[in-house]
């Protein structure tokens, strides 16, 4: 049934996944905001256990791409596919409900509640409970409720912050907020996890925990990873594909070392060279 | 009256006040639009358990239950119909679109019912709690009963309940809510059918204090209610419930020991002052700009 890659464009799946149809692919993908083009012809696919990163100049439109990805913006052109089933014109939350997660540039955790509560929202499409049950605290309400405590506790674990589970969310320093929104994101067992800039605002030391962590859900979930990253040291050491964008468009792809050799990338980040 | 019974009578009403108060606040918090028509739910309930108590002569019981399940779906209705297509519109035409559903409501109340004040026979039968020389009535006792269960029961299923969870996402960030997969569209409807069953119990519970009712029978307490919720911070759960208590208190009070024809004005005055001093209610959070 599926379709093979790599894709008529180079793709950055990873040689182990070459096998298996993508997870993710974007066919020909564009937004206009009025007359500005934020993204133009983007196609790329992404293997089923990959890592892979996302990286351009400020206002390349990196964010904008997340965006469609979850249908906060709506693609004025192009297709994207999710697991082979088409996902565009599907509502945000049914996306997420697909096995598309995420995380924010700017920490957005619901703040005034507790870690625990931020994790079960997460979990709150795999909760069966019914209304009545809830009201009353009845029959399935007791064994869900269980359930999704003990998966949000695991979870959280996973990431050394079971302690923290009663702790309010926005009480938590801000390495740990930033965990925890990525253990949110987890929560709803996506297919793929998008991260925003995940290493904003972090120490060299926190960084190297976060490459561990997000080396160790791939590992663990067997589940994709495409993140935005300007830590140039993150994304070379952690991610086996590498899409650049520049004003909208892809300028390149490929594995980390080839994006380091690419003069097009060398121009987009520091300028084009003085003829000689 | 000793200070005591007056007291007491303060809580009954703010206890009714706290009651309305949470619907408004609740819609607040996951709508972020203030549903004016929301006074007019509890006419309406009003009249659905006259209809079936009175005029059919059914057990009050009964009455109320049809009321609830009338509001609720009216509730849902409103939302669906009325504000849902305005998701994405100002502000102020939401605001004024309830404003409309308020008019909408009494005048049809007005066709259907008629204009006259009818008679309301309380739902609670008359009987008197003696205790020494203090008597309190029986209306007052199970109106305070009642607002008291359902502000604890209200309080624990937003606390504690999977829906409950997801109401306060989307209060917190509908977006961030919607990218985890949550239905803002349903958690809304969920809030107003929750915010009405309210009404209509709070109606019930206000015509039989009154003993009368007419299509405009639930304007006044619906402004009211709505100036306990911003007295306790609007969004604020518990503030609409201490709000709405203190405004119940206040109004007995400045009835009994100040001035009957002033006491409106002494009540929107403390809300004005309560503004001045704090802009954010009692349990209001300030809202941090993000950078």
């Amino acid at each position: 049934m599926s379709k093979m890659v790599p894709l008529p464009s180079k793709s950055i799946v990873p040689e182990r996944d070459l096998d298996k149809a993508p997870i993710l692919e974007t066919h020909h993908l564009g937004i206009d905001f009025g007359g500005l083009t934020a993204v133009d012809d983007l196609t790329l696919a992404v293997g089923r256990t990959e890592i892979c990163g996302l990286i351009g100049p400020n206002g390349a439109g990196k964010t904008t791409v997340f965006n469609l990805l979850t249908n906060v913006y709506q693609p004025t052109r192009g297709t994207i596919m999710l697991d082979g089933k088409i996902t565009t014109g599907k509502s945000t939350a049914h996306i997420n409900r697909m096995g598309i997660a995420r995380t924010f540039q700017n920490i957005r955790l619901f703040s005034n509640m507790s870690v625990i509560d931020n994790v079960k929202v997460g979990l709150h499409n795999s909760t069966k409970e019914s209304l009545f049950a809830s009201l009353t605290h009845t029959f399935g309400y007791r064994g869900a409720e269980k359930k999704a405590t003990e998966r949000a506790l695991e979870l959280l674990d996973f990431f050394h912050m079971a302690d923290l589970a009663k702790h309010e969310a926005g009480s938590l320093p801000y390495g740990a907020q930033r965990r925890l929104e990525i253990v949110r994101a987890l929560a709803t067992n996506p297919s793929i996890v998008l991260l925003d800039e995940p290493a904003a605002g972090m120490n060299p030391s926190e960084t190297a925990e976060l490459m561990e962590n997000i080396r160790k859900i791939r590992d663990s979930f067997q589940i994709a990873i495409m993140l935005i990253e300007h830590d140039m040291n993150l994304v070379m050491n952690i991610c086996e594909g590498i899409c650049v964008l520049d004003h909208g468009k892809v300028i390149a792809k490929g594995t980390p070392d080839e994006i380091k050799q690419n003069p097009t990338v060398i121009e987009a980040y520091l300028g084009k060279k003085e003829a000689e | 009256m000793s200070l005591i019974t007056q007291l007491i009578d303060g809580l009954s009403l703010g206890s009714v006040y706290a009651v309305i108060a949470l619907g408004y606040t609740m819609v607040y918090g996951i709508a972020k639009m203030l549903n004016f028509a929301h006074g007019d739910v509890i006419m309406v309930g009003g009249y659905i358990c006259y209809e079936i108590m009175v005029s059919a002569g059914m057990p009050s019981i009964l009455g109320i239950l049809a009321a609830m399940v009338v509001c609720t779906v009216l509730g849902i209705t409103i939302e669906r119909f009325a504000y849902k297509p305005l998701r994405k519109a100002g502000s102020l035409a939401v605001l004024i679109t309830a404003i409309g559903v308020s008019y909408f409501l009494q005048n049809a109340a007005m066709l259907i019912f008629g204009s006259e004040t009818k008679t309301f026979t309380s739902v609670v039968p008359s009987f008197a709690l003696a205790i020494k020389d203090l008597s309190i009535s029986g209306l007052t006792l199970v109106t305070i009963v009642v607002s008291v269960v359902i502000m604890i029961a209200l309080t624990l299923f937003i606390k504690k309940s999977k829906i409950g969870k997801a109401m306060r996402a989307v209060s917190e960030d509908k977006d961030a809510a919607e990218l985890m997969g949550i239905n803002v569209n349903s958690t809304i409807s969920v809030t107003f059918a929750i915010g009405s069953a309210l009404a209509a119990i709070a109606g019930v519970l206000l015509c039989s204090t009154s003993k009368g009712i007419m299509p405009t029978t639930g304007s006044m307490p619906g402004i009211k209610a709505f100036t306990a919720a911003v007295f306790g911070g609007i969004g604020s759960i518990p503030g609409a419930m201490v709000g709405g208590l203190l405004l119940g208190v206040i109004e007995t009070l400045s009835k009994a020991y100040i001035s009957y024809e002033l006491t409106d004005a002494i009540v929107f005055a403390i809300l004005i002052v309560v503004l001045l001093v704090r802009p954010t209610g009692l349990f209001g959070k300030k809202i941090n700009e993000k950078v």
